[in-house]
């Protein structure tokens, strides 16, 4: 809660406005590049509202991407650089949750529901198979089938 | 005074919005035709009263009547007429007043409209249709009042943030709140149906106009605040799964589904109780909406008026209008009893299906977005679910929903077979593969997502003009065209809604597979390349706007050596705000945008620039448009009329509206 409170409060301050990745912060290395812009689009920047590290103009943002890239030129793989970032700001950080702990509840949701929202559709529909046709639209009444010739011009 | 005038009138239309709420439902239980018939003038004067004081706010902002707090807080003397207007509704309290207004509008078309309805469901419908009114005139009388005084008035406003000063933003909110609200309607004849234990065809032909319209607007809204967020946040994304965009989207997944199970209801009496909870869910997911923006329990971009005790307020709204109609649906629903006959291939299996998939997709974002609130109420894990997240779990939802859409739409009713529907399609599908295997062979090594998408788009486009080209029977093609001239609204509206949601599948994956970006310094006449483009940063000029200044550079477009376009990319400080916000120049092409953003000046000279490639973007659009386009279409289907006169000589309904 006091990390919320404080990420809140940062928010509101008036950040020197930036814009997103700066030409200063791209490395040399394409390559490494790449992987870097990858990493920041699953990291989030924990002062502001839903965004990304990538997309964001905040300082704050601005020092997770260089960490980063300082990390992956250090040689660190993928899963290192995002297990890094993990340990210092904890798993707010990261966009995808990890399917650990209750977390499994959250992936396996979707799956889940869709298992039983067959389940439950295959059945009903069984079940409209087998039924019979309703009385009602068997047969028609003395009076409906007179008032149909009528309408059909017999 | 026209401000005090405006109060009392809100004052009064929550007064006889109570007396709506009761007086119908109790003379629709005894039969008395009088206590019915209080409903209708109610309802006109409910929307009168409210259109009054919400044209009674308007003009407090037109004039910049500071002594208002409201306008004050999100005004200015100097912003452009048009801000000034639509700042009645880019605020909190301006917003619910908009809310409860096309509430009320809708309560009162369905007066005007509702001549066909018996008059016991009539009087039920605007009954609750009324207590929702109640509850919300309540919220905004009691919590958020927008016609309070200050003492002493300030000489000039504080603006509204600059962000929301943009045209796409400022119709955005209107047309959200008319889908939000327009779900109204299918809860409110939802309940009233539970409330009379009867739902028939008529019933369903009667819901699905209000749920096409509520979900048409819907469509025009997430597409005008997605288009917004495109070229106002300055890196040109256009969905972000945030808190407050899931909120929208969800009702829109629901209604989607609620209008295609609604054809089952009105075609074959059959799904009856399930298109009941979806109506119930669909506006039980605006409400979800209205608490997730209002209150900012969940923090996101947008979340402009955090206020717990406001949250609070619209929670109970939310626990009693859900509470209450999920009781009554669990005591009358088994009463429901399907008539249909139909077997396991079917046109009505396959929507069965289509209701499967729209209802966990919608689940899915459900869960994705109140998940980081329950694990930190229950687990203690303080956790985001971002935009990742999403994609992956959502995405597979949507791409089986396309693979089979053509096929479903090709089945027959009552009993169908899956070969005997595919095979007027083969053409459609042959062609979609070849076009799908073409684009991966042209772009060697990237991700399959853009073939994907072209393949999802091709087929569903295609797909739908076989479905309609079929429905025009046999003969000569001429034969044949003049039919498809003649054919029903219904008909085209499926076929170009269909086709609309290929359109944007193929947009939004061709956008995210073949885009490329750019950043970099570019000195005063300096030129660089991006995807065949060559861009030259020709001036960068201080430009003093109305109500901001601005850094504009001039950016000259060529390919090949000739002009595309000259785009002035901006970078705008607002002093009143304090806010800088960018404004991005585009070039929009049929095919790509060309999409410039300007950044800070640099230590050793030049500019920031920040340029993308973005294929398609406009296909996002489109394809939404030609959904909305779509759903109006078959709103205006002349079976909807010709069946409500039919009705009241008492003779066959005609063919049902599809």
């Amino acid at each position: 809660m006091k990390r919320l409170i404080l990420a809140l409060m940062l928010a509101l301050l008036p950040l020197t406005p930036a814009f997103a990745v700066q030409p200063d912060e791209v490395l040399d290395d394409p390559v490494l590049e790449e992987r870097a812009r990858e990493l920041s689009k699953g990291l989030r920047c924990l002062v502001c509202r839903n965004e990304n590290i990538d997309d964001s103009n905040a300082t704050l943002a601005r020092d997770l991407r260089l960490l980063v890239r300082e990390r992956l030129v250090a040689g660190d793989s993928d899963d290192e650089v995002i297990d890094y970032v993990v340990d210092r700001y904890g798993e707010y950080v990261l966009l995808q949750p990890r399917a650990t702990g209750a977390n499994w509840l959250l992936w396996a949701a979707g799956p889940i529901m869709l298992v039983l929202g067959f389940g439950i559709g295959v059945a009903y529909l069984r079940r409209r198979e087998a039924m019979p046709e309703p009385a009602d639209t068997v047969a028609l009444s003395d009076e409906e089938k007179a008032r149909l010739d009528d309408i059909l011009d017999k | 005074m026209i401000t005090e005038l405006g109060h009392f009138a809100l004052v009064l239309a929550f007064l006889v919005a109570c007396v709506q709420a009761v007086v119908p439902l109790i003379g629709a239980h005894k039969r008395w035709p009088g206590w019915m018939a209080v409903a209708e003038p109610a309802a006109n004067a409910q929307f009168l009263l409210t259109a009054f004081s919400f044209a009674a706010l308007t003009y407090a902002f037109v004039t910049s009547d500071f002594s208002l707090r409201l306008v004050t807080l999100n005004s200015h003397s100097l912003k452009p007429m048009i801000y000034k207007i639509s700042g009645v509704w880019g605020n909190h309290e301006g917003s619910m007043l908009l809310w409860v207004l096309i509430l009320t509008l809708f309560g009162a078309t369905a007066a005007w409209f509702g001549g066909n309805l018996p008059p016991t469901l009539k009087a039920r419908v605007l009954a609750v249709q009324s207590a929702i009114s109640v509850a919300f005139f309540a919220f905004i009388l009691f919590t958020s009042n927008p016609f309070l005084r200050l003492a002493v008035p300030p000489f000039d406003g504080q603006d509204l943030n600059p962000l929301l000063q943009d045209p796409g933003l400022a119709f955005h909110p209107p047309f959200l709140y008319l889908g939000y609200v327009g779900l109204s309607m299918a809860f409110s004849f939802a309940v009233a149906a539970l409330i009379e234990g009867r739902v028939d065809a008529a019933w369903g032909r009667w819901v699905r106009p209000w749920t096409l319209a509520a979900w048409v607007f819907l469509t025009i809204g997430i597409g005008l605040g997605s288009w917004w967020a495109y070229y106002e946040l300055g890196w040109g994304g256009f969905w972000f799964w945030d808190p407050v965009e899931n909120a929208s989207f969800m009702p829109w997944l629901i209604a989607a589904a609620l209008l295609h199970s609604a054809i089952v209801v009105e075609k074959r009496e059959a799904l009856k109780s399930w298109t009941i909870l979806l109506a119930i869910m669909a506006f039980g997911f605006s409400l979800i909406g209205t608490f997730i923006v209002r209150s900012g329990v969940i923090t996101s971009v947008h979340a402009f008026a955090n206020d717990p005790e406001r949250g609070v307020f619209i929670l109970l709204i939310l626990g009693f209008f859900m509470g209450g109609a999920l009781i009554l649906y669990a005591a009358r629903a088994q009463a429901m009893e399907a008539k249909g006959v139909f077997s396991m291939v079917s046109r009505e299996s396959a929507l069965v299906v289509n209701n499967i998939l729209l209802a966990v997709s919608a689940f899915v974002v459900f869960v994705g977005t109140i998940w980081p609130l329950v694990a930190e109420l229950a687990f203690a894990r303080k956790l985001s679910v971002g935009a990742p997240f999403f994609n992956m779990a959502f995405t597979p939802f949507f791409i089986i929903l396309g693979a089979i859409l053509p096929v479903g739409a090709m089945m027959p009713w009552k009993r169908g077979s899956i070969t005997r529907a595919f095979r007027p399609l083969r053409g459609a599908f042959a062609l979609a593969v070849a076009l799908a295997a073409l684009a991966f062979a042209l772009q060697t090594g990237r991700s399959a997502m853009g073939p994907l998408g072209l393949f999802l788009g091709s087929w569903l486009v295609f797909g739908a003009a076989v479905d309609i080209w079929s429905r025009t029977g046999r003969g000569a093609i001429g034969d044949r065209s003049r039919r498809l001239l003649r054919l029903p609204g219904a008909d085209w509206g499926k076929a170009v809604a269909h086709a609309g949601l290929g359109v944007t599948m193929f947009g939004i994956a061709g956008l995210m597979a073949w885009e490329a970006e750019d950043i970099r310094v570019v000195q005063k006449g300096e030129s660089f390349d991006i995807a065949g483009f060559t861009l030259t940063l020709e001036d960068v000029q201080r430009v003093q706007g109305p109500n901001y200044i601005s850094t504009m550079g001039t950016v000259e477009v060529t390919r090949d050596g000739r002009t595309v376009s000259t785009l002035y990319p901006e970078k705008r400080f607002y002093p009143v705000a304090e806010m800088p916000t960018t404004e991005a120049a585009i070039d929009n092409g049929f095919l790509r945008d060309v999409y410039v953003v300007i950044g800070d000046p640099q230590d050793k000279g030049g500019w920031a620039v920040r340029t993308y490639y973005k294929p398609l973007a406009n296909w996002i659009w489109g394809g939404s448009i030609l959904m909305a386009l779509g759903g109006f279409i078959s709103l205006s289907d002349r079976r909807y009329r010709v069946a409500a006169g039919a009705r009241r000589t008492r003779g066959p309904a005609g063919v049902p509206a599809e």
